[in-house]
């Protein structure tokens, strides 16, 4: 089944999204990886404002190539997402509501998702010219000495994704193989 | 004694490294169509679609394949009739910033693997350079996504384990995996040598085409048994199940020590990029 889902994107608009299922994501996108996920938890402990607001975000686990001069964005597939499970439960419990990225979570991510009522979607890993297609706009919001890992606004439109945790406990990673192996 | 500057090898480099990242080896674009062709389960079918679309996409955007352009592993083979006018590593961290900056690259690597903070450059290479009979010089840029590399073991088996243990071995470490390392994958294993060395019979074994098999029969056989048996694991491209889990597997081997038989596999994606030159 195909959703087309805007953010910022409550808890019920997700609650029909299953793992397996397709979305295609316009509005504001959110980039953060390792370094920068890690700049936030210090901002949360210290009490201070992070670069965006979490409720209703949804975030994107990438760092792009440089932008051509004329380009909105160089090559932008998606990173490893299992790096970040040590801060996701935090920032789910805040508000952040959208994943995005590629391969496994872990148990401590699914339970979060499942509680919050909130997705993690995965976009093509390794095709980065195919994912830049979809963005529009692009600025860099915070902490802009970490080069490629810096905080960056994204505006998508029709970003092209999979469902692979659902809130109610789908993983299309587990499920998809199994699918396959029982089919054939 | 032939010359050859140092302002010619980094010119060449840092040309290897754009045109590494902007075009997949033929062999490999070969292998992802073929794959698409015979994959038999429609969500598959339809990923590795998308894939091959990336490569148009890349193409006719003059992207990179891949946001993820890598650490530049280089491997030289040096002449030992040549000479090098000048500081021949010096030279190849030269040709990779100028090609990284050049080719509006992303710049991967950090200064200290526990107190990070990026160089800004890609700097330095990962340079493996080796010394050969005649007067030329063979450069070979692999930029390497570390989606992958992080997905790659080693295990220093008993050599009673012998081949079965060894395809264990490779199995669990493809199924341990999974989809991190944006599958289809193409696997380079290293059999032999020492700890040290079977590392780098892995990654050399990511170098060879995927459409030559290695040239000592019984080894073919083998690469060829376990590339069928990867593909039955189910995993599938970007990991949502499917046929196609990898795309080629290649094995390196070598003497090692009567106590020991070293395995190692260096995991690598749908896109596995290396460019050559020679001077």
């Amino acid at each position: 089944m195909e959703h087309r889902l805007t953010t910022p994107c409550t808890r019920e608009a997700l609650a029909a999204l299953r793992a397996g299922d397709t979305v295609l994501l316009s509005g504001v996108v959110y980039t953060a990886r390792d370094a920068a996920h890690k700049r936030m938890m210090e901002c949360l402990d210290k009490g201070e404002a992070l670069p965006f607001p979490l409720e209703g975000s949804a975030v994107y686990y990438v760092g792009p190539t440089p932008e051509q001069p004329g380009r909105v964005i160089g090559a932008a597939g998606p990173t490893t997402s299992g790096r970040m499970d040590p801060y996701s439960p935090r920032l789910i419990a805040l508000g952040q509501r959208v994943m995005i990225g590629k391969g496994a979570r872990d148990k401590a991510v699914k339970e979060a998702l499942k509680k919050e009522g909130a997705v993690y979607l995965a976009a093509l890993g390794g095709a980065g010219a195919l994912m830049a297609a979809c963005v529009k706009e692009l600025e860099v919001i915070a902490w802009e000495d970490l080069g490629c890992e810096a905080v960056r606004r994204l505006v998508v439109e029709d970003m092209p994704l999979t469902v692979v945790l659902d809130p109610v406990g789908g993983d299309l990673y587990e499920s998809g193989p199994a699918a396959y192996l029982a089919g054939c | 004694m032939r010359e050859i500057k140092a302002a010619a090898v980094a010119e060449a480099v840092a040309a290897l490294c754009i045109e590494a990242n902007a075009h997949l080896p033929a062999d490999v674009e070969a292998a992802l169509h073929a794959a698409r062709a015979a994959e038999p389960w429609p969500l598959a079918k339809h990923t590795l679609g998308l894939l091959e679309k990336n490569l148009e996409m890349a193409r006719a955007c003059s992207l990179p394949i891949c946001q993820d352009t890598g650490m530049a592993v280089v491997f030289a083979e040096l002449g030992q009739e040549v000479h090098i006018d000048g500081d021949f590593e010096a030279a190849v961290n030269e040709g990779v910033r100028r090609g990284y900056g050049e080719g509006y690259l992303r710049k991967s690597i950090v200064v200290d693997p526990l107190r990070r903070g990026n160089t800004g450059d890609n700097t330095p290479a990962a340079l493996h350079l080796r010394l050969v009979p005649g007067d030329r010089l063979k450069l070979t840029v692999a930029p390497k996504g570390f989606g992958s590399e992080n997905m790659s073991r080693l295990a220093m088996l008993r050599p009673a384990d012998g081949v079965e243990g060894v395809e264990r071995f490779v199995l669990e470490t493809v199924r341990l995996a999974g989809s991190n390392p944006c599958p289809p994958m193409v696997l380079g294993v290293g059999i032999g040598g020492s700890f040290d060395g079977v590392a780098l019979l892995a990654k050399q074994a990511l170098l060879r085409p995927l459409n030559e098999p290695n040239p000592d029969e019984y080894y073919a056989a083998l690469e060829k048994k376990l590339l069928a048996e990867v593909n039955e694991l189910g995993v599938g491209p970007q990991g949502f199940g499917g046929k196609t889990t990898a795309l080629g597997l290649a094995i390196e081997t070598a003497p090692t020590h009567v106590a020991g038989l070293p395995v190692a596999v260096n995991v690598s994606c749908h896109a596995t990029r290396r460019a050559s030159a020679e001077l």
